[in-house]
């Protein structure tokens, strides 16, 4: 068999369901108009599937910040920090995260993919046992695959069921590194976060927490699920991405745990890859700032959740199990989302479409993530959009 | 302790109401080619198994599994090295 056979179902598949239509696995993002519309192949279109939560991707303190670090430090650090250094902006950003979470230590990475692969596989080693949310993301998947660990899964978000795991596992339990999100990305529910900290407790168990989709979104200062329910000193370790409320690239990981900034040195994704360039991290310490002053943003970003949430309810979709800025419509076929995601793309509305394997359950998704930035009038027609393909 | 052949049974069991194809449901089908379980239905029978079996059944141990006899077998084995079963 030849390398490239294996590309053939995937070929044939691809060419019978999607045709010569715009392929919404790779729509042709033309032209950006604002974090809220954009020209999609040649359609002016509202976006809907960007997961830039708050907006922030044309705020004018971000954009300076970058425009600024540009002229000053240049367009690339061109390597990694171990080989060509630190710069005084990854040092101040990893200061300023390890201060908004009130945490002792903080290291960045070059992208939220790969703080998972590097807390995950610097932590943990092929003795190690760590205990994974079924629907984890993938780079948590991956994460665990590259330490070599026994990788263990639990029913999605059910605390009853990560206790009945550990407990299998014996004396093991009490070094075992546990992985949940804040708010999972596909469905929008958010971490039963408090029962899991009582059972990582009662095990003796590490827990991570993945804010990739809560960050900026939940908390008083945007800290993700881990400050509004009141366990950021609780969680060994938070990771979350600059990709999504930040509107950069990037990641991080904070811990009261001193050996985190041991990681430096025995993580390849950190170690290997070169460092976030100056632009990003500038943009990035602008936007964190305006995250944790972002209270107005939050406010308008859960009212545009809550009314698409309860439109969508209405009209009759099966939706995700509670309102949040991702809104997961489900399908029971890849075609029924299919012909759903080209409707809402002929409405002038962009969305995420998400078949299985990467949703749970099977089912297909057609993905909403709400903006802060978003008009009423802009949600007015999302809804109204939903409403006449129902 | 559960024996080999017990365990097959079981596993055909979890497999059936999984596939809808148990006609031709045998130690020797392949999981993946022939029954036409996605990466993740596999991963869901894993938690199945595990609970059927009260185990601790680790993800990578799949690595090499392809049938239902080399599932079968692996759970077998860990069932047998499991202290206290
Ligand atoms: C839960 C979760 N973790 C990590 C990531 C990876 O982040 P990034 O896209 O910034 O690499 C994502 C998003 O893609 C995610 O949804």
């Amino acid at each position: 068999m030849s390398l490239f056979d294996k590309f053939q179902p995937l070929l044939q598949d691809r060419q019978s369901l999607l045709g010569q239509d715009v392929d919404p696995f790779g729509a042709p993002i033309e032209e950006i108009y604002s974090p809220t519309e954009a020209r999609i192949n040649g359609r002016k279109t509202i976006l809907a599937g960007t997961n830039n939560y708050l907006g922030l991707t044309f705020d004018k303190e971000c954009l300076d910040a970058a425009h600024a670090a540009l002229d000053e430090l240049g367009t690339g650090t061109t390597g990694s920090r171990m080989a060509n250094g630190s710069f005084s902006g990854h040092r101040a950003l990893e200061r300023e995260i390890a201060a908004f979470y009130e945490c002792e230590k903080a290291i960045v990475f070059t992208t939220g993919y790969q703080a998972n692969l590097a807390v995950i596989s610097g932590l943990a080693n092929n003795e190690d046992t760590i205990v994974i949310d079924a629907d984890s993301h993938a780079s948590i998947y991956d994460g665990c695959r590259l330490s070599g660990a026994d990788i263990v899964r639990f029913r999605h978000n059910n605390p009853d069921d990560l206790d009945k795991r550990l407990k299998r596992l014996g004396e093991r339990a009490a070094n075992t590194l546990v992985i949940i999100e804040g708010i999972y990305s596909m469905l929008g529910d958010k971490a039963r976060i408090r029962e899991f900290i009582e059972v990582k407790n009662a095990h003796q168990a590490l827990l991570l927490v993945d804010e990739a989709h809560s960050l900026g979104v939940l908390g008083e200062r945007g800290r993700g699920l881990v400050e509004e329910a009141g366990v950021i000193h609780e969680t060994d370790f938070i990771v979350g991405t600059f990709s999504k409320s930040l509107a950069s690239t990037g990641g991080y990981c904070v811990s009261n745990h001193p050996q985190l900034d041991l990681i430096r040195y025995a993580s390849r994704p950190y170690i290997f890859t070169a460092s976030p360039c100056p632009s990003v991290i500038a943009s990035t310490r602008a936007a964190l700032k305006r995250v944790e002053n972002g209270a107005d943003l939050r406010a308008r970003l859960w009212r545009h959740a809550q009314r698409l949430y309860r439109h969508l309810h209405d009209a009759g979709y099966e939706l995700g199990p509670e309102p949040c800025p991702v809104i997961a419509a489900l399908l029971d076929t890849r075609e029924q989302a299919l012909a759903l995601w080209r409707g809402l793309h002929e409405h002038g509305v962009y969305v995420n479409l998400i078949f299985p394997p990467a949703t749970p359950d099977g089912k297909s998704l057609v993905r909403i993530s709400v903006c802060a930035a978003h008009t009423d009038e802009q949600i007015d027609k999302i809804c109204e959009a939903f409403s006449v393909l129902a | 302790m559960a024996s080999y052949e017990e365990i097959l049974e079981k596993v055909i069991g979890e497999l059936s109401a999984l596939t809808a194809t148990d006609a031709n449901l045998t130690e020797n089908s392949e999981l993946v080619t022939e029954l036409g379980l996605d990466s993740f239905k596999v991963l869901d029978l894993l938690m199945d198994i595990e609970d059927e079996f009260d185990i601790s059944m680790p993800v990578n141990l799949l690595a090499d599994v392809h049938t239902v006899k080399d599932l079968a077998e692996r759970i077998h084995a860990v069932i047998n090295t499991e202290p206290g079963t």
